[in-house]
């Protein structure tokens, strides 16, 4: 057996063995909310993202235990070292370590031992309650697996003697080691380290005592290790760090050749022993040692003279101004700092010949790191896009010099025509891939939004582009898309076509549009994405990357087809059969309080920021995670909080100034289902149909087959039920906005200002709903949900939208429009492919019985879209057209 | 003294192979999954193999009857899912003391009859202790990474039933299996002290780990070192590392594990990896070669297969161990002298 050798082993992801070759033990102390008052803040501000960062720093910092304390008043403790050690762990380069878990409360130390994996140290226990309470504890914590701290104090008080340390840790260990078989190597005595150079005449042993007591506890009681907090020697040096930090690495230096093992250090406050000044070194050790009778005064004078040197000045925030040019242009494009941009391309343009190549070299330099930075992940979308703003500032600045010159620009990577399709007005993405593009120098051709394809084709050949970028967010966007590159393909173009938006996917662009186009076709859902495919794809050899892609996106066609022709679908006949029955006998119909057609012309638009669900904000930055915890994410979480104070502040000045004019239209009517139908009754009596879809998919038995209209009451019951429909527009403005936006070339608040309509209508949507739920229909007066609840839906009733899972159809507008003359009461309009102008506006249905739900039509059969065609008197091709996405048989 | 600390001693203990790869061999339907008594449950069984103690027990039975025949001293109870957290699926939480005790009656009786045909060598059950389809350390949710979806306590909860019954039961060892989230295992064993302090009683206690990958760490993402370290605070009588790799990859982990500790070894690695299909194709041939290399350098004090392997396989093992000392500390065993 190896029973002579019972070393300290302690674990996180990592060993780690306390040997008697080990080096002093560095315990890191700055995640204590006791020790650092910025931690506190953090913790008490629930920013444990920031908070996760200090564990971070001390990792680097060269800790090799991290020490976890959350005792204070003002937060819940354990819940606090719960979520905290739980974040800890999903951190591996934090995780390696063992933590040690600090609290005076057991409570606490029972929390945290229940959710680390690793072997860790209780910080701490003693004899203070009693026996029978330290040995309860000492049992717990050895099943848990755990190590121990045991402090020097006992039912009388806390040892502050040599005499008492010796006689508490003497009695501890045999009550621990033979009373419950505590393994010895797992305790570490706490002797008390307490202030000197006090004042006080008890107080001038206080280091020798810890010493002497530390020496005899290694050598009487074997197999401990010995443990301390440090700083607490030099308290009565506060604000003194020269002298202070002299004195811990003094103190450590002595306790070390006692054999002191580990402890509780900030290595910030840490002097190199062999660096203190000599005559400082001999009065600090003066006091450790208790050398002199007139230690302390002569060191308490001393102090006096080395006061004033600090080390380190709080301007260190401006201090970049003080770098090179070059580096100053880098920093500014890298933190998307404008201040001081103008001053430094002038006095670039002064230093060079020709003011291009201030673009050329010095900006072009800052936006490589840029790049650089973006694409290994270190820097976020929403950085990037500020980068831009500065990179745009300083080239409009440079602008009327380069014209006097006569200069022509060096040629650019390569240009890119940018187009949101034919019938489709949504931008906010297609407008991120072309900043992010733009700052890689690439030149935009931007052609904006519902652009026809011949418009797309002609300045593609004309300006003789190099990449063609197609985006679109609604689903009829995606056969236009499919147009465009048949078109391409019949006029012999060659160029490569980028499919992006929130529509498109990998599998409709390799099954759809690839087949259309020989050349390559890719599809690029994010930003940074869209670089390193760009890159690939104008490289010079770039043939087998191309063929790569299309050998990909044949192989992925081949499994999807395979893979959908495996599901199994029911005549609509027979689905109409399985259809969700509601039991319409005892089912509560409420008759709506305001029958009929309500217009709200102009809405306090603060009304709304408590309904914006801020979640889907961050996803169109590309930055994934939900709102609030994205806020504290470990990764994205300090961008996240950036962003959002940014867009808090536009939000307010859009609010204060009335930059948006929100407004809505909304009906209720009586209604009634005729088989899939919904048939509406006007205010004048004249009867409108809402047309629903019905799922098709064989589902198990006793699942039924849902449609909207299985959720309003049949004709045929006799009982006379309800619908609603509305349309919401927060987007009046938006436009405008941008453009003043993207005059000052500042792109960062162009998009952000449309991401915020985006939101601020469906918060609209959301209001709405709830007033009419509420008041207007009043089904739910007593309804009182918060807005997360809200997110959740955990109202009663529903609120779909054309052109979304439950009804695809978009056709369905069109009724909306008509009964609720939309585009004359509040002036949204529909494009050709049935897209809302503006862009932030939402439209939908309301329907209010309490067993209605969301669901995802799926794929629909021929029977249906033969009768579909009947029901809505088009032409089979145009209803084809319509509902392509979900036909079962274009799978 | 338990009987087994005695044996384990003197020689190599084998371990059994596969429960589910023998029981997949049965081709049980839904129906055979139900038996009788499960006729009008309301969810389907096809799959709870923990079930078929007790509505198919002779073939469970069998299975145990084959691997004790093929020369293994221990078996492991039926009971990998056997917590309340892991029948969840099927609604059957109430059903997990029943379970485990039935379990290791079925085990313990097999394993009577063969120590009363052949005292020499007496045959021992293992309760076996699966981790649990949950992770007490790391979150499912990557939006989440503060998020648990099972705490310590529910665990300690879980377990303690099924390590009750299993006790009750009869089995002569626990064994707690297959670990990927070391803080699951923590509070198996956690509770196994609760328990034996309750009971009164003392048994020993097996501890296996899964090397998920080539990274060489555990699922939640310990190192060998750092996992031992995380679960040598209680008594055990073996600690070693089962499933997810065959016998060939899992070797440098064992060395890692030989040179960290002075507990006995126990390794029962799978046939080899699994080809496309999920199956697993090394022969009873193959893997005796590989463990026979483990046995050369004397890692081994346990031994024995997990998924893919057969009594087929645990013969060959058998046959091989015979052959060689078990591991001692500081020592290097090798080939026994023919007159030893």
């Amino acid at each position: 057996m190896i029973s002579e050798n019972r070393y300290l082993k302690l674990s996180g992801l990592e060993p780690l063995v306390v040997t008697p070759q080990s080096n002093f033990i560095n315990v890191g102390e700055r995640t204590n909310v006791t020790g650092s008052r910025r931690f506190l803040r953090l913790i008490k501000e629930d920013k444990f993202g920031e908070a996760l960062e200090v564990a971070r720093h001390q990792v680097e910092g060269g800790a090799q235990i991290i020490d976890v304390n959350m005792d204070e008043g003002m937060i819940d403790g354990k819940a606090a070292m719960v979520q905290f050690l739980n974040l800890i762990a999903s951190e591996p380069e934090i995780a390696k370590l063992p933590i040690m878990i600090d609290s005076s409360k057991w409570e606490i130390i029972e929390a945290g031992l229940q959710v680390v994996q690793g072997k860790s140290v209780v910080n701490s226990i003693s004899l203070k309650e009693g026996e029978e309470e330290f040995l309860r504890q000492a049992t717990l914590i050895k099943r848990y697996g755990a190590a121990v701290i045991v402090m020097a104090f006992d039912e009388i008080g806390q040892a502050d003697t040599y005499e008492r340390r010796v006689e508490i840790c003497e009695r501890s260990y045999g009550l621990l080691v033979d009373g419950i078989n505590f393994p010895p190597e797992d305790i570490i005595f706490d002797p008390n380290i307490f202030p000197v150079a006090t004042g006080m005449e008890e107080h001038r042993k206080n280091a020798v005592d810890f010493f002497k007591a530390t020496k005899w506890i290694r050598e009487h009681l074997p197999h401990v290790n010995v443990s301390g907090g440090v700083s607490n020697v030099s308290f009565s040096f506060r604000g003194n760090n020269t002298v202070r930090e002299a004195m811990h690495s003094a103190f450590l230096y002595h306790a070390i050749q006692h054999g002191m093992t580990m402890g509780i250090v900030n290595p910030a406050m840490l002097e190199v022993y062999d660096e203190i000044p000599k005559d400082l070194l001999e009065h600090v050790e003066d006091v450790l040692l208790d050398r002199r009778d007139d230690a302390t005064e002569r060191l308490l004078d001393f102090a006096e003279t080395v006061k004033g040197i600090k080390k380190e000045s709080s301007v260190k925030a401006q201090e970049w101004r003080n770098d090179t040019l070059q580096e100053r242009l880098t920093h500014a494009l890298v933190k998307g700092i404008d201040a001081f941009i103008i001053e430094d391309v002038e006095e670039a343009r002064q230093s060079v010949e020709k003011p291009i190549e201030v673009i050329e070299n010095h900006l072009m330099n800052g936006m490589n790191v840029v790049g650089d930075l973006f694409g290994s992940g270190k820097m976020f979308l929403p950085q990037v896009v500020k980068s831009a703003r500065v990179m745009k500032k300083a080239v409009a600045y440079l602008q009327p010099y380069i014209e006097k010159e006569k200069d022509s620009a060096k040629p650019s990577n390569g240009k890119i025509l940018m187009a949101t399709v034919k019938g489709d007005v949504h931008d906010i993405g297609k407008n991120i891939v072309s900043v992010v593009l733009g700052c890689n120098n690439y030149e935009i051709i931007d052609l904006g939004v519902m652009v026809p394809p011949e418009k797309i084709l002609e300045v593609a050949k004309k300006e003789q582009v190099d990449v063609i970028g197609l985006s679109g967010l609604i689903t009829p966007s995606l056969d236009e898309m499919v147009y465009l590159a048949s078109e391409m393909q019949k006029q012999e173009l060659t160029t490569p076509l980028l499919i992006g938006g929130a529509t498109t996917s990998r599998a409709h662009t390799a099954v759809k549009i690839a087949p259309k186009y020989q050349n390559t076709v890719v599809h690029v859902n994010d930003a940074s994405r869209a670089v390193t495919v760009v890159g690939s794809l104008l490289q010079e050899n770039n043939t087998a990357y191309k063929e790569e892609i299309r050998e990909e996106y044949d192989a992925f066609r081949t499994q999807f087809l395979n893979r959908g022709k495996q599901k199994e679908y029911i005549s609509i006949e027979e689905a109409r059969k399985r259809s969700y029955k509601i039991d319409w006998q005892v089912a509560e119909i409420k008759k709506p309080n305001n029958i009929g057609i309500h217009v709200i012309e102009d809405l306090d638009i603060s009304i709304l920021k408590d309904y914006i669900d801020w979640s889907p904000f961050f996803r169109s930055w590309d930055l994934h995670g939900r709102y609030p915890n994205i806020l504290s994410d470990e990764l994205v979480g300090k961008q996240a909080t950036e962003l959002f104070n940014d867009a808090k502040e536009l939000l307010d000045q859009i609010i204060e100034e009335k930059l948006l004019k929100a407004k809505a239209v909304f009906g209720l009517f009586p209604a009634n289902a005729i088989d899939d139908d919904i048939e509406v009754i006007s205010n004048n009596g004249e009867k409108s149909k809402f047309l629903t879809l019905r799922q098709q998919l064989k589902k198990r038995e006793g699942k039924p087959n849902y449609a909207l209209a299985d959720f309003i009451a049949p004709k045929e019951t006799g009982l006379q039920d309800y619908i609603g429909c509305f349309c919401v527009s927060a987007g009046f403005g938006t436009d405008e906005i941008a453009k003043k936006y993207e005059d000052e070339s500042d792109d960062y608040n162009s998009i952000m200002v449309k991401a915020l309509a985006d939101r601020l209508a469906e918060a609209y949507a959301e209001y709405l709903h709830e007033e009419v739920r509420i008041k207007h229909w009043g089904y739910a007066e007593n309804e009182n949900l918060s807005n997360e609840e809200l997110i959740k839906e955990n109202y009663k009733g529903i609120r779909p939208a054309p052109g979304y899972p439950a009804c695809p159809d978009h056709l369905e507008k069109k009724t909306i429009w008509k009964l609720l003359d939309v585009e004359s009461t509040i002036g949204v309009k529909l494009t050709e492919s049935l897209a809302m102008w503006p862009a932030a506006s939402v439209s939908g249905y309301y329907f209010a019985n309490a067993e209605s739900k969301y669901f995802g039509l799926g794929k629909i059969t021929e029977d249906q879209l033969k009768e579909y065609t009947k029901r809505r008197d088009i032409s089979e091709s145009e209803a084809r057209k319509w509902l392509s996405p979900n036909l079962a048989t274009n799978q | 003294m338990s009987r087994i600390l005695e044996e384990i001693q003197k020689r190599i203990l084998v371990l059994d192979g596969a429960m589910g790869t023998m029981l997949q061999r049965y081709n049980f339907t839904e129906e055979d999954f139900r038996g009788k008594r499960f006729k009008e449950y309301h969810l389907p069984l096809k799959g709870n193999n923990d079930l078929l103690s007790i509505t198919q027990p002779q073939a469970i039975k069998e299975v145990h009857h084959n691997y004790f025949e093929a020369g293994a001293d221990i078996v492991e109870t039926n009971t990998f899912s056997g917590t309340t957290i892991a029948m969840a699926d099927y609604d059957m939480e109430d059903l997990v003391y029943e379970l485990n005790y039935q379990s290791a009656r079925l085990a313990k009786e097999v394993a009577q009859e063969f120590t009363k045909k052949n005292p020499e060598q007496p045959r021992f059950v293992a309760g076996s202790i699966g981790p649990t389809n949950k992770t007490a350390s790391l979150s499912p949710d990557v939006n989440r990474p503060e998020y648990r979806a099972v705490s310590f306590e529910e665990l300690r909860i879980a377990y303690k039933e099924q390590v009750k019954a299993l006790i009750e039961g009869g089995v002569d060892v626990v064994l707690v299996e297959t670990i990927f989230d070391t803080l699951n295992a923590k509070a198996a064993l956690f509770t196994i002290e609760e328990v034996k302090e309750e009971l009164q009683i003392d048994i020993p206690v097996m501890v296996s780990g899964t090397i998920t990958d080539a990274s060489g760490r555990t699922l939640s993402g310990q190192t060998v070192e750092a996992f031992l370290i995380s679960i040598a605070h209680i008594d055990l009588l073996s600690v070693g590392f089962n499933c997810a790799l065959g016998a060939e990859q899992l070797k440098p982990y064992l060395q890692r594990l030989s040179r960290a500790t002075d507990i006995n070894i126990s390794a029962h690695p799978n046939a080899g990896l699994p080809n496309a299909f999920g199956e697993y194709d090394q022969s009873p041939k193959e893997m005796q070669q590989l463990i026979e290399s483990y046995l050369k350098d004397g890692l081994i004090n346990i031994i024995g297969g997990c998924c893919g392997t057969t009594p087929d396989h645990i013969k060959a093992i058998v046959d091989i161990a015979k052959k060689y000392k078990p591991r001692t500390i500081n020592s290097k065993a090798g080939i026994l002298d023919e007159d030893a």
